[in-house]
């Protein structure tokens, strides 16, 4: 390691909180601090505390206000925390707002010339005079518009310098997130000198919330929920992806083109192993992947609740005519264009009984990186396993924002093609196979691939009514008998879907229950609400619909069960209310429907305050 | 006693009867275009003699999206939905560039509903035979117009249609298509051979079969009437074509022949009828197109021609074995693809 930084003063002050703040850092669109808060973000974790990372950004290129808020916490709470501890504002536009909307006592290092100190005197304020600091930074002339960039540099340097960040640390994520340009690299440490010096002689004290070095975080990754479900894509063999852009999507199918152009080269022809379609809409996109799953291709898209609308007659024929296909909807606010940069859990009722007519679709939760590897793979299998479509349902905080992970595990298991006849199958059959024959009493057909080389193994696939043999008919006895198998066959998928998780508590009659990203603040909501409050809580987490039986049972174990959810109205607890109408009495809906990932305030908040209403005379 | 063999039924190459290549029994309405159409399309892979297993068809919603399941009962059968067969098409034959692809289609499933589909499709070079079943107007829902019937073309209520139609062979040449051809229902010969060469190509092939609607648009003042379209069909040249495995001379006698080949090694070979006609000039095809669209003719033939063009896997270098096949040897990266991969997220 280098010594271009010098490291930080020692920190001996008393009431100093030690890996447990928030730090959110105003900038505008486009200025290119991305680098640098994901530099601040890196240091920390590789000084071995637990952190998140979440980017509040416009749906603008430049210009517009952008947010990053950075939590680390020495319990491996990662949610994002409402309360925010240190404040960095470079952002004039948002500067006042910022400072007004800040809890009393936080810290604000903001841009000199500002002046923000003037508007409130119960916070604590560290101004710096970036704009000149920016300037003393030896550049050639010709480099100079790069002024604009480093600036982000040198708010690294001051929070390192008041927080105790290690500069060694802080070198070693710049030469990371700047794959090792040494010009670069250079560039950027003589900012965060800049602004190490500039802090440590200036400001007699550091801030009252400091990174200390500890061991929670050997081994792990930091990556977006996007990359890890690419990923999960690349080893679960999928060979078909189409795609038309759609933020916070885009990049998850950005992320399998990278990983195929270096994984999925065929060593003896140089050609690769996945085709890979931006197609010109989400309609062709679907269309595109029930066209390959037909043919037996492992085949998958990734869009956002706008594209799951214009996908919807395309899923409903995948549901009818029994096609294998897997759907990531990264969630966005909605309706409409609604709010495309921010997160929501809006599309569970959209997903969950898409299309028209009796159609419905197994749907999984991840609720981490690593879930999104492995669900991946699960839903590829699964939707070969049922034929039918698969919803991977993620959002844009778990698709887009930076996370800390637990490595993933190889899969140890072959992919599934679920059940699938070759000609000599078909042959053994005498002329008995029927493309839609529930032979085996689980709904689930045998079917065949296009191509397959036998005068018997052909069938005719279509949206309209069909008897057993795949014939056309109208006749009203054929299309219930169908329909009824297909209800058999989701029946059977309520056996297949990954299992639920329980974090129970001993002592607790009332329970919470959350699916997805909302994991991290109930997870978090609950342990504060025993520790604060002496309310001790069961947690079961969701992981897919339809509901397991496990998911019944537990309903049935607790008087009183939260369903927490980021939408205005309580969409799973729609669907609890409507699979267990018996359980309906018991069911109490905590939302959040601002387009911030959930925090753990909320939650509790949620769930006091029916408690509340409970004590009431 | 002189002994005769016993005379069973006529196979093609592969030993199959035309009986192998039929399909179920039609249910338009009695003398429809569509079912000529049908029984060239039948005639076509039996005479080429391709294995109907290998074969895909597929196609939309409308009179035209129901003839797949009229003919090669041995292939596999697709019925999308309205106007998004191209996309199905190019999922399918992405994921298996074995299979052989004809999709069947109408002017309302094409040129309006799945105008931007059939647009990328082309843009794409699928290899896909794509025809369009064209008649003006809508048979399944009674008789609207299509965005290909003509101006001033008459509706049986009266209704006059004041709207300029999308020609889409011009659209399709326009877009780079190469092979596109016109044909009309009524003209078994030279639809049997465009269909056959199509077969022979690597690529999109459009074929717009102008078919007039027995019902709904077949009647005085329609300009895709039988009559209408018998009366202003202008062959552009006699086609004859080699399949690649037949050496026998097309029927056409040498004299004013032009030759195509394709890349597997069969010919087309057009016997220009009246005026000088290079299917492979781009400039001069879209300008005859253009006189005989003011001329309020048909011009039927195959009118461009590209073979060589690559076809989308080809652009997009996918192996040549079905994707679809992959195993996890090699459809799933090693275990230490995986580590060095999240070692870089560290």
């Amino acid at each position: 390691m280098s010594t271009v930084l010098t490291p930080g003063i020692s920190s001996t002050d008393a009431g100093v909180m030690i890996n447990d703040f928030s730090l959110q850092i105003a900038t505008a669109n486009g200025s290119g601090s991305q680098t640098a808060n994901n530099v601040l973000l890196r240091s920390i974790f590789r000084m071995g505390v637990p952190v998140s990372g979440k980017n509040l950004f416009p749906s603008n290129i430049q210009g517009l206000p952008t947010w990053f808020t950075i939590r680390a916490n020495k319990d491996g709470w990662i949610a994002r925390k409402r309360e925010l501890d240190v404040l960095v504002l470079m952002n004039p536009e948002t500067a006042a707002d910022d400072v007004r909307e800040a809890r009393s006592g936080a810290c604000v290092i903001h841009e000199k010339k500002l002046g923000v100190e003037k508007l409130r005197d119960d916070l604590r304020f560290y101004p710096v005079p970036f704009s000149e600091l920016v300037m003393k930074v030896p550049l050639p002339p010709e480099q100079a518009k790069l002024r604009r960039l480093i600036v982000n540099m040198i708010y690294v340097g001051v929070v390192a310098g008041l927080m105790d960040i290690d500069p060694t640390e802080i070198e070693a994520s710049i030469a990371k997130q700047l794959h090792g340009k040494k010009r670069a690299i250079d560039l950027n440490l003589a900012a965060v000198k800049a602004g190490l010096n500039y802090a440590v002689w200036t400001f007699p004290e550091k801030l009252a919330y400091r990174v200390e070095r500890m061991n929670a975080t050997a081994g792990k990754l930091i990556i977006d929920g996007n990359a890890a479900a690419a990923l999960g894509c690349l080893f679960g063999g999928a060979t078909v992806c189409t795609w038309y852009p759609i933020t916070p999507s885009s990049s998850l199918c950005e992320s399998f083109i990278e990983f195929c152009a270096e994984h999925r080269i065929d060593r003896a022809t140089g050609r690769s192993t996945a085709a890979i379609v931006q197609a010109e809409d989400e309609i062709a996109a679907i269309g595109m992947v029930i066209g390959a799953g037909w043919v037996g291709a492992r085949s998958f898209t990734a869009t956002s609740g706008p594209g799951i609308s214009l996908m919807s007659e395309f899923l409903g024929l995948g549901y009818f005519a029994e096609i294998p296909a897997v759907v990531f909807d990264v969630q966005r606010v909605g309706p409409s264009t609604g709010l495309p940069t921010r997160t929501m859990q809006g599309d569970i009722l959209l997903c969950y009984y898409n299309s028209h007519g009796d159609s419905r679709h197994p749907i999984l939760f991840p609720a981490t990186p690593e879930e999104c590897f492995t669900m991946a793979q699960e839903a590829l299998d699964l939707a070969e396993r049922l034929q039918t479509p698969v919803f991977v349902l993620m959002d844009l905080d778990l698709g887009m924002n930076n996370w800390m992970s637990d490595p993933f595990p190889y899969p140890h298991k072959p992919f599934d093609r679920g059940k699938v006849l070759d000609a000599e199958g078909v042959r053994r059959l005498e002329g008995s196979w029927g493309r839609y024959k529930d032979v085996d009493g689980d709904g689930i057909p045998w079917r065949t691939l296009p191509g397959t080389p036998s005068p018997e193994a052909a069938y005719f696939t279509r949206g309209t009514g069909h008897t057993p043999m795949a014939t056309y008919s109208e006749k009203p006895g054929d299309w219930v008998q169908n329909l009824d198998r297909l209800a058999r066959k989701f029946e059977t998928g309520r056996t297949l879907v990954p299992k639920p998780i329980f974090f129970d508590r001993p002592g607790a009659t009332d329970g919470i229950l959350a699916f997805g990203t909302s994991h991290h603040g109930t997870l978090e909501a609950q342990d504060r609400l025993e520790r604060e409050f002496g309310l001790v809580l069961d947690y079961l987490r969701v992981r897919a619909l339809p509901f397991g039986e496990e998911v019944k049972e537990w309903i049935s174990r607790h008087e009183k069960v939260y369903i927490v959810e980021q939408n205005r109205d309580g969409q799973m607890a729609t669907v609890l209310k409507d699979e267990m109408p018996e359980f309906a009495s018991r069911f109490v809906s905590v939302v959040q429907y601002n387009g911030l990932p959930l925090d753990a305030t909320t939650v509790a908040e949620g769930v006091l305050s029916d408690r509340g209403k409970e004590e009431r005379p | 006693m002189s002994a005769t063999l016993p005379v069973g039924p006529r196979t093609n190459r592969i030993g199959l009867t035309k009986a192998g290549y039929e399909g179920g029994k039609s249910t338009l309405c009695l003398g429809c275009g569509h079912d000529v159409v049908t029984k060239q399309i039948i005639n076509a892979f039996y005479e080429m003699g391709i294995e109907p297993h290998r074969v895909v068809k597929l196609s939309g919603i409308g009179c035209s999206s129901k003839t797949p399941a009229y003919f090669l009962n041995r292939a596999w059968g697709f019925n999308a939905v309205h106007g998004r067969m191209p996309s199905v098409a190019t999922g399918a034959i992405l994921a298996n560039p074995e299979l052989i692809g004809i999709g069947v289609s109408g002017d309302g499933d094409t040129a309006s509903i799945g105008i931007g589909q059939f647009v990328h499709l082309v843009r794409r070079n699928i290899p896909l035979v794509y025809i369009v079943e064209n008649n003006g107007v809508y048979g399944l829902t009674k008789g609207q117009f299509s965005a290909t019937a003509d101006t001033g073309s008459v509706l049986k209520g009266g209704a006059v249609n004041e709207l300029l139609p999308i020609d889409l062979c011009g659209l399709s040449i326009e877009l780079g298509c190469g092979f596109v051809a016109r044909s009309f229902s009524g003209d078994m010969k030279q639809l049997q051979a465009i269909l056959q060469a199509a077969l022979s190509h690597r690529g999109t092939a459009v074929i717009d079969v102008i078919s007039p609607c027995v019902t709904f648009n077949d009647h005085e003042g329609s300009t895709k009437s039988y009559r209408y379209a018998k009366d202003h069909e202008e062959p552009l040249h006699d086609i004859g074509f080699v399949p690649y495995f037949d050496d026998t001379l097309a029927e056409i006698p040498p004299g004013e022949v032009k030759e195509v080949a394709f890349p597997d090694g069969s010919l087309v070979r057009f016997h220009t009828v009246g005026r000088d006609y290079d299917p492979t000039n781009k400039d001069r095809v879209l300008e005859v197109l253009h006189e005989s669209r003011k001329a309020k003719e048909f011009l039927t033939g195959i009118l461009y021609l590209e073979p060589e063009k690559p076809d989308f896997a080809r652009i997009l270098n996918t192996i040549e074995e079905p994707l679809s096949h992959l195993g996890e040897d090699r459809a799933r990266p090693s275990r230490e693809a995986l580590e060095s991969i999240l070692e870089s997220y560290r």
